[in-house]
């Protein structure tokens, strides 16, 4: 199946992109030679096969890593905001969203 | 052989600083000096000479107070993936533009002079945008040139830290390898990579592109030094990133001296038995790869190792399986980048979503889009089952058939590259023939599984070609003294470009 424009439009939208009207169509023309590839995955049967998310799992090594729940780290909120595009009063700045 | 200090390994360099022939300071002048003379390279992207001597005087200060470590004072190069205090960390990318981290990477902290083994970083190498690409041409800096021919790539995406290894302008290197990007711009300059097992290596600040195949290894110019610094990279980090193997580091290089001196002379691999996967050596790989690899594995031979035929029978689905999953867990990872805490924030913007937009349209380039797209398409509702889901399937089949093969031989070997380095901007628009091109080194990336790329020769206008080894599991120190040994035989890993 292909791709149309509107997905593309679509998808960028949930990605938080914006394409050029030029760049809709070269995109898409792109990601429709990639989808000819991925559709070589549907010859393969993988009925009852589970899926395997993470070498992790094959390794052994599943069960998940905790640590004590205590603070480890120490206030490094100047460091960490050095950075941003816009802080105040050590707030990151971002548009207003609610009026 | 000239006896410049650059021409060196990192074996060679340790053992002058512990006999104070050299100190660190002179040896970061000098490389730094290198550097500066051979920046039409690009391998470069930040450099502080301040920062670096004051490593070294530490390192320095360290050997005068009669420390005798493997890599104290020992310079390095880190790809511009590992996050660091003290220079930028860009990713190759315009939407990190002057980032400085408030951490440094655990790789980065072990290797380092600080707290660790005391190697002092001259600076941040080039790389293809947040690890992105098989040519080091998505960077959003500048390409980087091959040295052995300068119109050619040096393959990506660690492309900035083999170029400045096969050039030795750094005497070792970090990089980090998803799909190939460690063992392919190896292979591509001629210099040693290896990818270890999934999780030998934190990842704890290595800037996120597919957390389920990230994984960070050493660049140099022989299997011995790629030990010297992988003995000291890898190791379990509980409290900073939940998949690092529970596993200690080992001591690779102590045990490659000892085998390598005990072996001299005889059948060093007599017992190894490798094996050939039909589908590595097939037409979709050119004659002067497929001629050298066979040269390389007929040294092998004489080395005692015999050769059996395995199969990897799903060899070619492993590019859209790769192609599917790492987009996906990249478009994840790489939502962070909103131009609200980090990162580029576009100037004009009507309101938050449009910020967004503006924002991460305006700081990431072609490539990157584009797999944040394919990511978000096949993690879309109704799309996830055929696609997402089906990839994690066959990724258990591709893992599995490697087991099936472990059952035949110790090692598994074949090309890094159906071809040998292309030329700048040969590909650069078609993205789907780069895919293509990293055929070899996706399966064992999807499995988990360490690999390594030794130079074996050269092929087609006399450019460099690796062989691959793959190990199972945990198998580093197999694939390093295997690789130790071809190094022992034959000199192409002491080969250099000319003119640098």
């Amino acid at each position: 199946m292909a791709l149309t424009s509107q997905d593309i439009a679509r998808v960028a939208n949930l990605a938080r992109l914006e394409l050029r009207p030029d760049e809709t169509e070269h995109t898409l023309r792109q990601l429709n030679g990639f989808f000819a590839l991925v559709e070589q995955m549907d010859a393969v049967n993988t009925e009852g096969v589970e899926p395997l998310a993470h070498p992790a799992a094959v390794l052994g090594q599943v069960a998940l890593r905790l640590r004590d729940d205590v603070v480890t780290e120490s206030n490094q909120r100047e460091e960490s905001q050095k950075s941003a595009p816009a802080v105040e009063r050590g707030l990151f700045l971002v548009p207003k969203v609610i009026e | 052989m000239s006896t410049d200090l650059h021409d060196l390994s990192v074996a060679q360099l340790a053992a002058k600083l512990a006999a104070r022939e050299v100190s660190s300071v002179e040896l970061t002048q000098h490389f730094l000096a290198r550097i500066e003379n051979n920046a039409g390279l690009g391998a470069f992207l930040a450099t502080d000479s301040e920062v670096s001597l004051a490593q070294a005087r530490a390192a320095d200060a360290r050997l005068a107070a009669g420390e005798r470590t493997p890599l104290l004072g020992v310079p390095l190069a880190h790809k511009d993936i590992f996050v660091t205090r003290d220079f930028p960390t860009t990713a190759g990318s315009k939407m990190l533009e002057n980032y400085r981290s408030p951490f440094d990477a655990t790789v980065v902290t072990r290797l380092g002079v600080a707290a660790g083994a005391g190697m002092v970083t001259l600076g941040k190498l080039n790389c293809d945008e947040f690890a992105m690409g098989s040519g080091n041409d998505n960077s959003a800096y500048r390409p980087v040139q091959n040295p052995w021919d300068t119109t050619r790539v040096p393959g990506g995406s660690s492309g900035g830290s083999a170029a400045a290894v096969a050039a030795r302008l750094v005497p070792a290197a970090t990089g980090t390898d998803t799909g190939g990007s460690i063992r392919q711009p190896a292979a591509l300059t001629g210099i040693t990579g290896i990818k270890p097992t999934y999780g030998r290596c934190s990842r704890y600040g290595m800037v996120a592109f597919a957390s389920s195949l990230d994984q960070a290894g050493p660049m140099a110019r022989s299997a011995l030094d790629c030990a010297l610094l992988l003995s000291s990279m890898a190791g379990p980090d509980p409290d900073r990133d939940s998949t690092s193997l529970d596993l200690p580091a080992l001591d690779y290089a102590t045990d490659l001296i000892a085998t390598g001196a005990a072996n001299t002379g005889t059948a060093p691999l007599k017992g190894l038995r490798i094996g050939l996967p039909a589908q590595f050596f097939g037409a979709g790989c050119s004659a002067d790869v497929l001629k050298t690899v066979r040269g390389a594995l007929a040294e092998f031979e004489k080395l005692g190792a015999t050769l059996v035929d395995v199969s990897l029978p799903l060899t070619e689905l492993s590019i859209p399986v790769y192609y599917v999953i790492a987009p996906a867990e990249a478009s994840s990872n790489l939502s962070r980048f909103d131009g609200v805490r980090y990162g580029h924030r576009a100037a004009h913007y009507t309101d938050l979503t449009d910020m967004y937009k503006k924002s991460r349209s305006e700081g990431f380039g072609d490539e990157v889009t584009r797999r944040i797209m394919i990511g978000t398409y096949v993690l879309s509702h109704g799309y996830y089952d055929a696609y997402y889901l089906k990839a994690q399937k066959i990724r258990r089949l591709i893992a599995e058939d490697f087991q099936k093969a472990f059952t035949q031989c110790d090692i598994i070997a074949g090309p890094v590259s159906p071809t040998v380095a292309w030329k700048i901007g040969e590909k650069s628009d078609d993205p789907v023939a780069n895919y293509l091109a990293d055929i070899y080194t996706l399966s064992s990336s999807l499995a988990g599984l360490p690999g390594m790329s030794v130079p074996a020769g050269f092929g087609e206008g006399g450019m460099p070609v690796g062989l691959q080894l793959i190990g199972n599991y945990f198998k580093e120190a197999q694939l390093l003294g295997a690789a130790h040994q071809f190094q022992l035989a034959t000199d192409w890993h002491l080969r250099q470009p000319t003119g640098i």
